[in-house]
């Protein structure tokens, strides 16, 4: 195989063995036939259509559905190497939590000095209606997505925190389905843990924090989607179907006497715990974005009285901003008096003139991110751009330096996809989801993970031509 | 449930009715222009006039030939009625009400979608006609049997039944008031090998001719045609069955929300209208004006059904 050995590779190590997580699966891959296996890719493709996993793609003519491209290759991860993962993000979860309670009421971590005060009073994510709200049950990020990447052995870091509305576990949960349909006989032989429950386990962390005004025996939950042309709408209405709840849009929504209800076919009904898909700017045309169509006129205000839950929180957008993310490390042992367990990109505030010298000197080293943007639109990867492209961005940088930050391109372990002639490596990322609860955190053993399919390439984003894998972490 | 939810369901089940009705009425259409020599024109514009199209037609082609109908009423994405058209539109709403349909419901209507798409990639000729008329009524088959196999028997139920039924109704009242001239007892056509013709494709365009044949052997008149079309009950495509079960399905709804609404006092007075009546009286009083009336009937009951249920607000 060719490996190229500036990269780690998760299943094969230097030598061309197969490393100890992936031992079992290399044995029997070794005596599978390559075109039976091409086959089940395509069968594999043919059943994401036929059940509609299809998301749709921005800034196209028609809204047009596609297919994320699956990889019928999984990435395992030991049960070791887990239980580390699994400890730093729990870790850095709470400290999100603890961050966004303290930074809406007290604001400890700016008197002690630890994040400038500037940081906070002039970002966009933070959202001054939430200052002094108690969120029902005290948790802000009842769903948080993780995103980590692999440099070694022993190496991950924490890419983004995604704590506003990530997305893509209902790819994790079809991706096992497909795998499980695919090659039962795997999962006889290797010890996967289950990522099954995850929908029980989102209604019970959503019902586990009912507002107030809830009284009844079942929280009433509700999804609630900007629509069926969104990208992620398939992923809506599963999760509402898996959860049993109703899926909802603005224009089923109202306020009626202090509640939000939904118009259902015998009237208005309460609801209790609203799992919004739809951003905070849209949320409240009343109280924010006032041309918003997606949200609902007013629902800051039941918010506030406690008449529902909004999950995740309003304003949670300020403790996943890229201008923080350097701060995480110094958030985390402030909050948990620990050192952070995983590890933060070391990160160039382009705000800060000798970072930005040096980001300018090194551009085609370096990956720049908008401070806001997300799904890789508006990034450079400097050792893939152009000429031209690096000039372009140059000007950009200089014209808003305080509009990006810059992270050396990591080296990204790679995980073999296959390929018409058999294996061959490919860059991977991983995005565990966590749900919180006030009593407990619970993380799905194992994740999403992204995967570019294009040789050399360094970006996973599916809006960008990424694939996904499913994600196997092993039983003990 | 939401309305919004219930009106996807009723809406969703009126466009996939729709397909199978098109292409009904295309196949009675074709089977014409195959067994009949000379000119076929006038059948191809009872087709559009009966799918209530003619119009739209005529304003993008200059005449009426089988090709340019055959590949409208199929495939033409302006022709919010062509089978291409109304299949997306009902996998749409499907995929708006997908957290109330069964796994099965929703990926034969998906499937059935993805094949049409494919189907009707490229202009039907007469060679492939067939073929695709038959991928219609077989796709067809399997959304309504995973309907009937898999789904709970609960409101949900009933406005996926609602939408087939109100679609139904209308089709056959409209299928009979396109061609209401033929069923007279006018003298000019009786006994003329014309008549036959067209009292057959009236059957056939409700899948009816085997099952007529059945119950009235080999003879073919129009007041039998008409009293199998309007009022007899086994009939699954006659006026009297679909507001049977219309009712049917606004009487379990309103066991289910314990109120009596509108629409039922609507659908009451309109399903009596089809019971114990003679065809006599029906022709004697005017067969067009009763099948208008039985439109115009139609269309205010689904209104109705549509403001008590809230589907839009």
């Amino acid at each position: 195989m060719d490996t190229k050995p500036r990269f780690f590779d998760e299943m094969y190590d230097a030598s061309g063995a197969p490393r100890d997580p992936y031992r079992l699966y290399s044995d029997w891959f070794g005596q599978e036939d390559i075109k039976h296996l091409r086959q089940k890719s395509q069968d594999a493709e043919a059943f994401f259509r036929r059940i509609g996993i299809t998301f749709n793609v921005y800034g196209q003519q028609e809204a047009d559905e596609r297919l994320i491209p699956f990889d019928i290759v999984p990435r395992i991860i030991s049960a070791r190497e887990w239980a580390r993962l699994e400890q730093g993000i729990e870790q850095r979860v709470r400290a999100i939590n603890a961050f966004l309670y303290d930074i809406y009421h007290r604001q400890e971590i700016l008197r002690a000095g630890r994040l400038p005060k500037e940081i906070i009073a002039r970002n966009e994510a933070f959202l001054s209606k939430m200052i002094g709200v108690n969120p029902p049950g005290g948790v802000y990020t009842h769903i948080v997505g993780t995103d980590l990447v692999r440099t070694g052995e022993d190496e991950f870091y924490v890419l983004e925190d995604n704590a506003r509305t990530p997305s893509g576990v209902s790819y994790m949960l079809e991706n096992r389905e497909t795998m499980l349909q695919m090659f039962p006989e795997l999962f006889t032989k290797l010890k996967v843990r289950p990522v099954s429950h995850y929908p029980q386990n989102l209604r019970r962390s959503l019902a586990d924090c009912a507002p107030p005004a809830f009284n009844g025996d079942k929280p009433e939950i509700a999804v609630l989607t900007p629509g069926i042309y969104n990208s992620a709408y398939f992923e809506h209405a599963f999760l509402a179907d898996q959860m049993g709840a109703e899926l909802v849009e603005s224009h089923d929504l109202r306020i009626v006497d202090g509640r939000v209800c939904m118009r259902t076919t015998q009237g208005y009904k309460a609801i209790d715990v609203l799992y919004r898909r739809v951003d905070d700017d849209y949320l409240d045309p009343l109280n924010f974005k006032p041309e918003s169509m997606l949200g609902v006129p007013g629902i800051m205000d039941v918010y506030r009285a406690g008449g529902i839950t909004i999950a995740n929180a309003p304003g949670t957008g300020i403790a996943d901003d890229k201008a923080l993310y350097s701060y995480m490390p110094d958030i985390v042992e402030f909050y948990t008096g620990e050192k952070a367990i995983l590890q933060n990109v070391p990160t160039w505030r382009c705000s800060e003139p000798d970072s930005l010298k040096y980001v300018l000197d090194h551009l085609s080293e370096l990956v720049v991110k908008e401070v806001h943007g997300s799904g890789g639109y508006g990034m450079l990867v400097g050792p893939a751009a152009s000429k031209r492209e690096l000039a372009r961005f140059e000007k950009k940088l200089r014209a808003r330096p305080s509009n990006y930050i810059a992270q050396p391109t990591l080296a990204l372990s790679t995980v073999p996809i296959m390929v018409k002639k058999g294996l061959a490596p490919r860059h991977v990322d991983l995005r565990p989801f966590v749900l919180v609860s006030p009593d407990k955190i619970r993380i799905t053993p194992g994740g999403l993970t992204r995967v570019a399919l294009k040789e050399g390439s360094l970006v996973v984003n599916s809006s960008q031509g990424g694939g996904t894998k499913d994600t196997w972490v092993l039983g003990d | 449930m939401l309305g919004k939810t219930a009106g996807g369901l009723f809406w969703m089940f009126r466009y996939l009715e729709r397909c199978e009705n098109t292409a009904r009425l295309l196949e009675a259409g074709w089977r014409i222009a195959l067994t009949r020599s000379g000119d076929t024109a006038g059948e191809w514009e009872s087709v559009l006039n009966t799918a209530g199209i003619r119009n739209f037609y005529d304003q993008k082609y200059p005449e009426v030939d089988a090709a340019h109908v055959i590949n409208f009423l199929l495939r033409d994405a302006e022709n919010p009625s062509s089978v291409l058209s109304a299949i997306s539109v009902a996998r749409s709403n499907a995929r708006l009400v997908r957290t109330a349909l069964s796994s099965e419901v929703w990926e034969a209507i998906n499937e059935y979608w993805m094949a049409m798409k494919a189907a009707l990639a490229r202009p039907v000729t007469e060679k492939t006609l067939a073929a695709v008329l038959s991928e219609i009524r077989n796709r067809t088959a399997i959304v309504r049997g995973t309907l009937h196999g898999t789904m709970l028997r609960n409101d949900i139920y009933n406005f996926c039944r609602l939408g087939t039924f109100v679609e139904r109704a209308d089709n056959t009242a409209r299928i009979l008031d396109v061609k209401y001239y033929v069923l007279l007892p006018s003298a000019s056509y009786v006994g003329s090998s014309m008549d036959n013709t067209q009292w057959e494709n009236i059957l056939r365009s409700v899948s009816a001719d085997r099952s007529f044949g059945w119950l009235y052997g080999g003879e073919i008149t129009p007041s039998a045609i008409a009293d199998f079309l309007i009022l007899d009950r086994r009939m699954p495509r006659s006026l009297a069955f679909c507001h049977a079960k219309i009712l049917e399905n606004l009487d379990h709804l309103q066991g289910d929300y314990g109120q009596q609404l509108p629409c039922q006092d609507m659908a009451q007075a309109t399903s009596a209208r089809y019971r114990n009546r003679k065809v006599a009286e029906i022709l004697e009083e005017g067969l067009h004006e009763f099948l208008e009336r039985a439109i115009q009937d139609t269309a205010l009951l689904a209104s109705q059904i549509e403001r008590d249920f809230r589907f839009y607000g």
